[in-house]
């Protein structure tokens, strides 16, 4: 199990050196110069080359490459070419609010997803189970703005359970913030719940049709405990990569939802970042979420090893 | 009195009709062997008797087990009975294992969930159990996960399973089927022990007449969903009545008639072949460890022989047939076909196609047979004349109309003969064999091999026959070749190695291989 960490680890360093290499060469050759950007059209040509001088866009490449993973290392993310203060600064408020959403929300599709796909997938061929398949299936086509606004309509406007949109911030209390997060959280969970229930239902349906069910069965034990002790773990392992997938798109992706709820998280700051040319945040935040999706890879490969035995003993 | 007692036992599933008034019984310390080919029922026949039948079924009839009717059980009753009364042990022991448990956990799994013991208990009990079926704590502790373990291995998990509780009766569906012929041997005196030991009675259900008469009392042939004849194991052979019995047989020990044509001309020359695998490396950077699958082997094949090449699964067999078809690269030696060099004139390996195993796996669902058929013409840059296809499928005993049809239209014995059409369109001169009718029924088996030797009749062939069955290699090969670890530690004419095997490994795969009364 260590040796296998260890290697995990060994590749997951290495794809953050590549990634980084390919984050600097990408935001190298998009055109539009920050500095004249930042000064408008009308800008002196020495005042852009000051600009340039300040920001330190006259370096040669390797040099910028080296400055920013030495400050990427250090928790030194540069300043904001627009917004005039640190990275980090910016990004961590607006990951006050993108993490506990994808987090809400993942658990939410985790809550809802395998309950569901367990059902349908014990129950298969019942009204259960197309009901289950017939729902979901509507829960992946209906663009979840759209149900993201339906749901205001209902349940901010109609009964005024919850605001509309925008973030009390964490000091209102951590109830106030949770609620305000609520419906975005439910908006981003249901296609995912409805894709992973689908997912746990046949993989779970593969796994019961296996050899090793039928000899849980001789031994005695009852459909229901042989889907508990032997389908379940087995079943899992192509359920964990779908959800190490899901997390990684949540933190990010979730800039249409954002933008219905009025909330300032990442996604939105990686929009504004990008029409504003605020490369040096584009910068970082695009690597903070590689960083993200290869940390939550990670877990998911030690997740796959917990599951899955024949992993730990490969040398 | 009688342990298991099944009277007139009907079957259906959705609908159709599957068993028609099976009647069978087993009494306490008693073999109770039932053959059949498949689909002959006799499978299902077993999973009447623990009541695991797919969904669908209909069963009527009567069972008793220890003079319980189990039709009317309950299902937390059958769950009760499952497992501590009966115990069952299936073909597939390469599957029949949960993957992310342990050994010790799967066969303490049993004792738990009938009896109210400790964890620890239960585990002690796991370890005695798997000791009883030849797997000792010492080398094979209780944490050991089953794909830590070899197929004979992991079969006496499945045993162990089946017998922690000393059930009353023990059902075994095809258990060595999947197991080389040492192996079989070796789960089968298990079996026999444990049969002897705890006083169990054993339902031994095979395809194989010379592995049921070796251990079992009784008899139960079935044919098409019902029991045709019952007879006294070691006097079958004898006493035998029913045609089906007969026809049996004769087909399992069927000789297919031959006469020897081989021309003193070397066909296949392999010279001191070795081939090397590398194995993953055991620490960072380091060398890579390797694997010698075939070791230094020689030998050659004469026009119009049919040679057999014996030998247990990882012994190099099929390396070698890949290497011989100039699929895998060998690191030393040479191997020419009609003198010509198979891996730097790929040309010549037109002059040979192959045959293998898995009539079902072997073609692609989507094509017609007439196109199926054609494949190989690719190495000849033109395409199949239908005429060609039309004599193909005649020459294996198929009406040409076969040709516009799909693959899933055919039986297992069938798609066998297309697929010997497919290697015989281009009208090579070496076929490759590969286990080519070891899936198949004893009876379709015998009409293969017919075929084959009026096939190299007519043609002109040489074939290189791979297979571990012993009984097949004896009834069609001139000269035989065993291989054990990479090596061919024997070769010589088949009468010779059979009657006066010199070499120790030939002799006890010889005596391995069971053997049909005579």
């Amino acid at each position: 199990m260590l040796r296998y960490t260890v290697k995990r680890l060994g590749s997951l360093l290495a794809s953050l050196v590549v990634a980084s290499l390919v984050i600097f060469a990408c935001i190298e050759v998009v055109p539009g110069d920050p500095a004249s950007f930042m000064l408008g059209i009308n800008a002196q040509p020495d005042t852009v080359a000051a600009l340039r001088e300040e920001l330190g866009l006259n370096r040669a490449p390797h040099e910028r490459y080296f400055a920013w993973v030495g400050g990427l290392v250090t928790g030194d993310f540069g300043t904001s070419y627009t917004y005039r203060s640190p990275v980090s600064e910016i990004v961590v408020e607006r990951l006050a609010i993108s993490l506990p959403l994808a987090i809400y929300a993942l658990s939410l599709t985790i809550l809802v997803a395998f309950p569901v796909g367990i059902l349908a997938a014990t129950r298969r061929g019942s009204l259960t189970d197309i009901s289950v398949m017939a729902t979901t299936q509507l829960g992946v086509a209906i663009p979840n703005f759209w149900f993201a606004l339906l749901m205001v309509l209902i349940f901010a406007v109609k009964l005024r359970w919850f605001s509309a949109g925008g973030f009390p911030g964490w000091d209102a209390g951590f109830l106030a913030a949770v609620k305000a997060l609520t419906l975005p959280a439910i908006a981003l969970a249901l296609p995912q719940a409805s894709i992973l229930a689908r997912v746990m239902r046949s993989s779970l349906l593969d796994t019961l049709s296996e050899d090793y069910i039928r000899t849980a069965r001789a031994k005695g034990l009852t459909g229901r405990q042989a889907l508990r002790r032997h389908a379940l773990r087995n079943a899992l392992i192509p359920v964990l990569t779908i959800i190490g997938l899901q997390f990684s798109f949540l933190l990010a992706g979730a800039i249409i939802i954002e933008n219905v709820f009025f909330l300032p998280g990442l996604g939105r700051l990686v929009f504004q970042a990008i029409s504003q040319r605020d490369l040096i945040v584009v910068e970082s935040v695009v690597m903070l979420l590689v960083f993200a999706v290869i940390i939550v890879n990670f877990l998911v490969d030690l997740a796959y090893a917990w599951v899955d035995p024949r992993l730990r003993s490969r040398t | 009195m009688t342990l298991l007692d099944i009277h007139n036992l009907a079957l259906s599933i959705h609908g159709t009709p599957i068993l028609k008034g099976i009647s069978l019984d087993i009494a306490p310390g008693e073999v109770c062997g039932v053959i059949g080919e498949s689909g002959s029922g006799k499978s299902l026949t077993a999973l009447s008797a623990m009541q695991l039948l797919p969904e669908g079924s209909d069963c009527s009839g009567r069972i008793t087990i220890a003079g319980r009717d189990v039709l009317s059980m309950r299902e937390s009753e059958l769950c009760r009975m499952r497992g501590a009364d009966v115990g069952m042990v299936f073909q597939e022991p390469m599957t029949a294992l949960n993957p992310v448990q342990t050994i010790g956990h799967q066969v303490a799994e049993t004792i738990l969930i009938h009896e109210g013991t400790s964890k620890t208990e239960a585990m002690s009990r796991a370890a005695e159990t798997l000791a009883r079926c030849e797997l000792p704590q010492s080398r094979f502790p209780l944490d050991r996960f089953p794909h830590e373990l070899s197929g004979g291995q992991r079969q006496r998990v499945v045993i162990a399973i089946a017998i922690a509780l000393g059930p009353k009766l023990l059902i075994a569906d095809e258990p060595t089927t999947a197991l080389d012929v040492t192996t079989q041997a070796e789960i089968l005196s298990l079996l026999r022990r444990l049969v002897d030991e705890d006083g169990m009675g054993l339902m031994l259900i095979s395809h194989d007449l010379a592995v049921v008469t070796g251990l079992a009392d009784d008899v139960f042939i079935m044919k098409d969903g019902e029991v045709v004849e019952r007879r006294t194991a070691r006097t079958l052979h004898r006493d035998m009545t029913h045609p089906y019995t007969k026809a049996l047989f004769e087909a399992s020990g069927h000789q297919p008639d031959r006469t020897e044509s081989r021309i003193e001309e070397s066909i296949l020359k392999v010279e001191n072949v070795s081939r090397d695998y590398l194995l993953p490396r055991r620490t960072f950077l380091g060398a890579h460890p390797t694997m010698r699958a075939v070791d230094d082997v020689r030998f050659e094949i004469r026009r119009g022989e049919c040679v057999g090449l014996v030998g247990e699964s990882g012994c190099g067999k099929s390396t070698l047939t890949r290497a011989i078809l100039g699929l895998e690269p060998v690191q030393e030696g040479r191997i020419t076909l009609d003198g010509r060099d198979v891996f730097t004139e790929p040309d010549v390996r037109r002059k040979m196609q192959v045959v293998f195993q898995d009539p079902f796996g072997s073609f692609n669902p989507r094509h017609r047979v007439a196109r199926l058929v054609s494949e190989p013409f690719h190495r000849l840059k033109r395409s199949a004349t239908s005429d060609e296809v039309d004599e193909a499928l005649t020459s294996v005993g198929l009406a040409p109309e076969d040709k516009y049809k799909y693959i899933h239209e055919f039986s297992g014995g069938q798609r066998q003969r297309i697929a010997i059409a497919r290697a015989l369109i281009i009208r090579p001169e070496l076929i490759i064999l590969d286990e080519a009718v070891s899936a198949l029924d004893v009876s379709i088996r015998a009409q293969i091999l017919d075929l084959l030797v009026d096939l190299s009749v007519t043609y002109g062939l040489t074939y290189l026959f791979i297979t571990h069955d012993l009984t097949v290699v004896r009834s069609i090969a001139d000269r035989i070749l065993v291989m054990h670890a990479g090596r061919i530690v024997e070769q010589g004419n088949t009468d010779d190695v059979f009657e006066t095997p010199r070499d120790a490994y030939t002799r006890r795969l010889l005596d391995s291989a069971p053997k049909l009364p005579v």
